[in-house]
């Protein structure tokens, strides 16, 4: 058994056996983002995705590929999404570079 | 080691007395009933010069199954004799059934409406190089099917070079005024889905298609029909060997959405089989689900009064028709909720 089951995508709705209130909120604020209104379905699926890669959640990655499908788009414009969410983490990680310049800078002569 | 025996899976489509189906109209309060027929659409047979990977007739090359003129002649008798509105030709690649140019002719001369479901590629086998022509004389809508505007993913649904083979046959379509604005020759295209998916919202992926076939290759057309991948035959094949039966079948059942059921194909048409059996729509006759018992069962007995109003034969794949935005051969049958 793999801590990641694909089955288990399936079974979020179990997640609301405890607080179910909480879950139902909670479903109503995911559901309510996803429609249509400044952005497009298609627009959120595709940050949805690019998200899910930043998060590296399994269960989003699954999830949302599927939904950038559905919404029309292909796998041309989800490898870019999925491109900008790896450069931004790459650059999140490089920007502390200057951390360490800085660091290094006020123990240096 | 032998072959392993076949498994029929759980959430297998296999028609169940449409009890599942039936299940989730009686939960809104729904029947589905016929309304006054305005099409007959005929299936006049498997041949086919491709095998796409998602064909619910399980069409192709090597298909001996094809409607003979004496059916032919059955079908242009009802349509004379009941003043069906439209006629609806689909198979296989119907251009290839000798009888296909002889049906066009005579439903136009008693005034029907005539559509062919072509699949582009037809044009260029021997003797069917006139075909735009063919359907600009007779005013046929053309419905093309053209699952993406994209190579990689038209040719693994299509096959290899099919896509090529499309788009010139669309710029020859262009070339003799179909699709082309302000023109009163119609031609329409047809997305499928190239996976275990539904379909995007057709408005969304109509202004894609437009934009990208008009920049890439200069190709107009009308309007864009989105249709569900219907779980029979071999696309339920693929299905299966991918492991993706399960999931997808649950997909549309969790999908279906109540206000799909008024548009649904079925309510208006009646459905011709190559031997001149009936039923109330081309899955169905995939499935060998004939109309309701105490109906006349084949064109020759024909009566569009008895069908009208009629109770729909149906089975878990009508979800294929009523997830998400619905799927018809028009298309959408209603706004597309958010899933």
């Amino acid at each position: 058994m793999s801590y990641y089951e694909e089955e288990d995508l399936d079974r979020f709705s179990e997640v609301g056996k405890h607080r179910p209130d909480l879950f139902q909120k909670f479903m109503a604020w995911y559901q309510a983002c996803q429609e249509d209104g400044a952005l497009s379905r298609r627009e959120k699926a595709l940050i949805g995705l690019a998200v899910a890669h930043a998060l590296q959640c399994p269960y989003c990655i699954d999830a949302f590929s599927q939904a950038c499908l559905e919404a029309g788009s292909n796998m041309e414009q989800m490898t870019e999404a999925i491109h900008m969410a790896s450069a931004l983490r790459g650059g999140a990680s490089l920007i502390h570079a200057l951390q360490s310049h800085n660091s290094v800078d006020k123990v240096s002569m | 080691m032998g072959k392993p025996l076949p498994v029929i899976q759980e959430e297998s489509l296999t028609y169940k007395g449409g009890s599942d189906f039936e299940e989730s109209l009686r939960a809104h309060n729904l029947t589905l009933h016929a309304d006054v027929i305005t099409t007959l659409q005929v299936n006049v047979g498997k041949l086919c010069n491709q095998a796409c990977k998602h064909c619910h007739v399980d069409a192709g090359p090597q298909r001996q199954e094809i409607m003979s003129r004496e059916t032919a002649l059955q079908v242009v008798a009802a349509l004379r004799n009941f003043s069906i509105p439209t006629l609806d030709i689909t198979g296989g690649a119907p251009e290839l059934n000798p009888s296909f140019r002889f049906l066009v002719s005579e439903g136009r001369k008693l005034g029907a409406h005539v559509i062919v479901r072509h699949n582009l590629t037809v044009m260029f086998e021997p003797n069917q190089e006139n075909l735009p022509e063919f359907f600009r004389e007779h005013e046929v809508e053309v419905v093309c099917s053209l699952p993406y505007f994209l190579e990689q993913q038209t040719d693994a649904q299509r096959g290899r070079g099919v896509f090529q083979k499309s788009i010139e046959a669309l710029r020859r379509l262009n070339q003799v005024g179909y699709g082309v604005e302000g023109g009163n020759l119609i031609l329409n295209l047809v997305y499928n889905p190239v996976g275990a998916f539904l379909p995007p919202p057709q408005h969304a992926i109509e202004q894609d298609f437009k934009r990208e076939l008009q920049s890439r290759y200069g190709i107009t057309f009308n309007h864009l029909y989105t249709i569900t991948n219907m779980p029979i035959e071999r696309f339920l094949d693929y299905l299966r060997r991918t492991g993706n039966e399960g999931r997808y079948l649950r997909k549309l059942r969790e999908a279906f959405n109540p206000a799909t059921v008024e548009g649904l194909m079925c309510r208006t048409l009646v459905s011709v089989d190559w031997k001149g059996r009936l039923y109330d729509c081309d899955f169905n006759q995939m499935l060998e689900l004939p109309v309701a018992k105490g109906l006349p069962q084949t064109i020759a007995e024909f009566d569009p009064a008895r069908f009208a109003r009629r109770a729909i034969m149906t089975g878990s794949h009508c979800f294929g028709c009523t997830a998400g935005a619905g799927s018809s051969c028009g298309g959408a049958v209603a706004s597309d909720p958010v899933a």
